[in-house]
């Protein structure tokens, strides 16, 4: 049993990361109908910039840990935020009457450039984050011994995920965004600037997902320049299983995958998680296409 | 000078034009009506008049504003506000939610809650159902709160597409009663309609649009009486 619920907190605690960066994929789709390939390198990204600010920037020297992962979590959004907004300048704005196939081989290409410039800025080997970053206390809780930073990855990315929600469900802005992805011609005449919505979500998404990425670097140690592929890869299976475009179903999809994946480590073996994670994604592409929440907003929202 | 005035809109999609050359004009505080068949341009010109759609050739202007590179956001700023062809409202969201939307361009907030209670009291229906899901309301009461909706940008001059298309002949009725009410408040309407009966009766002017072009323009019970108008368009 205490296996069981550890198991469930670290399925929890990278559910949650790949939910923040499957809201980028997903806020994104909602209002271009496009899947930005690059995400995953805007995540990589936030993983490194994270690492030169703590350590090259001695930010962490300066502030002490505490401090310091507080304040390079805000640089790493925002940087990460402009970098999205500058790709969607540079890749997207100018293929907007393009058609959607243009978009996503630009997409693609953007991907690979972000990856390589990684590679040539940092090099090719792996990073490793310094150690003292990582609160290193245990709290016991219902009999358990739970590592400090479960916990606090858990309260980060929820507390993100609730901020989004009442932004996107309560604010005119989220309306205005809700909006566009509902029926963007219709968003015009209401007086709503789209390319300024579409920017608005260039820069949401990208700064999760850079902010996720920088709690990559804490929680597991060890970046490198690959990552934003195979985390890419399993936030868009989260977007797609809770139903793209939705953005509760992108939380949902995240947490679950997240929280699968765990149990299928814990339970069957390290090496068949990847294998069960998709599995259970086109088991439940079979049962509802749509995925989990897709389903009134099937082909719009 | 006019209110609204479009001089030689030419709109193509693609390479096919679909508008040739419209010259069309509305004096403030009318109501004019555009006929016409299935594909006549009638919904092209509405669109390109909220820059939904760019004409190529000719020119637009509103109030002394050219309309014809603006983009549409700012054009809704200047005060016109459309309900398009089929509703188009936000069907996942609540009727209030829609009606605030169609205020995103009045920063006075007080102002709008007052222009609010406005159409709550033209359309009592929707304030009996303004929590309920766009998506959910019946074709009547979409096509209020479409225009509902529109009149939250507190508009000069209110386009309306085919606000009959589908509803009961009672509805009609009544949808084509606040038109006026909404027009005696002082918006200048400039309505598209199939039911060019209905649309003539309420009208001080009409245009007949064929294929692309304005075959006739007068005011609204010559075009009632015209046999020729009453043979294409009103049965005879």
């Amino acid at each position: 049993m205490e296996q069981f619920f550890q198991q469930l907190l670290n399925g929890l605690a990278v559910g949650g990361i790949y939910a923040l960066v499957a809201l980028g994929y997903t806020m994104v789709y909602g209002v271009m109908k496009l899947i930005n390939f690059a995400h995953g390198d805007i995540f990589t990204i936030g993983a490194y910039l994270g690492l030169s600010l703590l350590v090259s920037c001695n930010i962490a020297g300066l502030l002490g840990p505490m401090a310091a992962v507080l304040s390079v979590f805000v640089m790493v959004a925002l940087l990460t935020a402009l970098v999205g907004y500058l790709l969607e300048r540079v890749a997207y704005r100018p293929l907007r009457n393009a058609g959607r196939l243009s978009a996503v081989v630009s997409a693609l290409g953007a991907s690979i450039f972000f990856q390589n410039a990684v590679m040539l800025i940092y090099g090719a080997r792996f990073y490793v984050y310094p150690d003292f970053l990582r609160p290193n206390f245990t709290v016991h809780l219902w009999g358990l011994d739970i590592p400090g930073i479960r916990l606090l990855v858990i309260g980060a990315t929820v507390a993100l995920m609730l901020a989004l929600s009442a932004f996107i469900q309560r604010t005119r802005t989220g309306a205005a965004i809700r909006a566009v992805a509902i029926d963007p011609g219709a968003a015009q005449l209401m007086g709503i600037n789209v390319d300024r919505i579409i920017s608005l979500v260039f820069l949401i998404g990208p700064g999760l997902g850079g902010a996720a990425g920088l709690m990559v670097g804490i929680y597991y140690g060890q970046i490198d320049f690959t990552m934003g592929w195979s985390y890419g890869l399993k936030a868009f299976t989260a977007a797609i299983l809770g139903g793209i475009g939705n953005i509760p179903g992108a939380m949902l999809g995240g947490l679950l995958l997240g929280v699968i994946e765990a149990l299928a480590a814990g339970y069957v073996a390290m090496a068949w998680k990847d294998a069960i994670a998709f599995f259970v994604l086109i088991l439940i592409l079979i049962i509802r296409p749509t995925g989990i929440l897709g389903e009134r907003t099937a082909d719009k929202l | 000078m006019s209110l609204l005035q479009l001089s030689h809109v030419h709109v193509c999609y693609g390479s096919v034009e679909v508008l040739h050359g419209i010259d069309l004009n509305v004096e403030e505080g009318e109501i004019v009506t555009i006929l016409g068949a299935n594909g006549a341009g009638k919904s092209t010109t509405l669109l390109s008049i909220s820059g939904l759609v760019r004409p190529c050739e000719g020119e637009i202007l509103f109030d002394g504003h050219n309309l014809l590179r603006m983009p549409s956001h700012k054009v809704v700023g200047l005060g016109i506000a459309q309900s398009p062809e089929g509703r188009r409202v936000f069907g996942v969201m609540s009727v209030l939610e829609n009606l605030r939307l169609g205020a995103f361009c009045i920063h006075d907030r007080p102002r709008s809650e007052r222009t609010l209670e406005w159409i709550f009291d033209l359309f009592p229906r929707l304030r009996e159902r303004k929590e309920q899901l766009a998506g959910t309301l019946s074709g009547g009461e979409q096509q209020m709160l479409s225009i509902g909706r529109a009149l939250m940008a507190e508009p000069r001059l209110l386009l309306l597409d085919e606000p009959s298309l589908g509803l009961a002949p009672l509805l009609v009725r009544s949808i084509f009663d606040t038109i006026r009410a909404i027009n005696a408040r002082g918006v200048t309407v400039l309505l598209v309609e199939q039911n060019a009966r209905a649309a003539l009766r309420l009208a001080s002017r009409g245009y007949v649009l064929e294929v692309g072009h304005v075959v006739r323009e007068d005011v609204a019970t010559t075009l009632l009486a015209d046999p020729g108008v009453r043979k294409a368009y009103l049965g005879g």
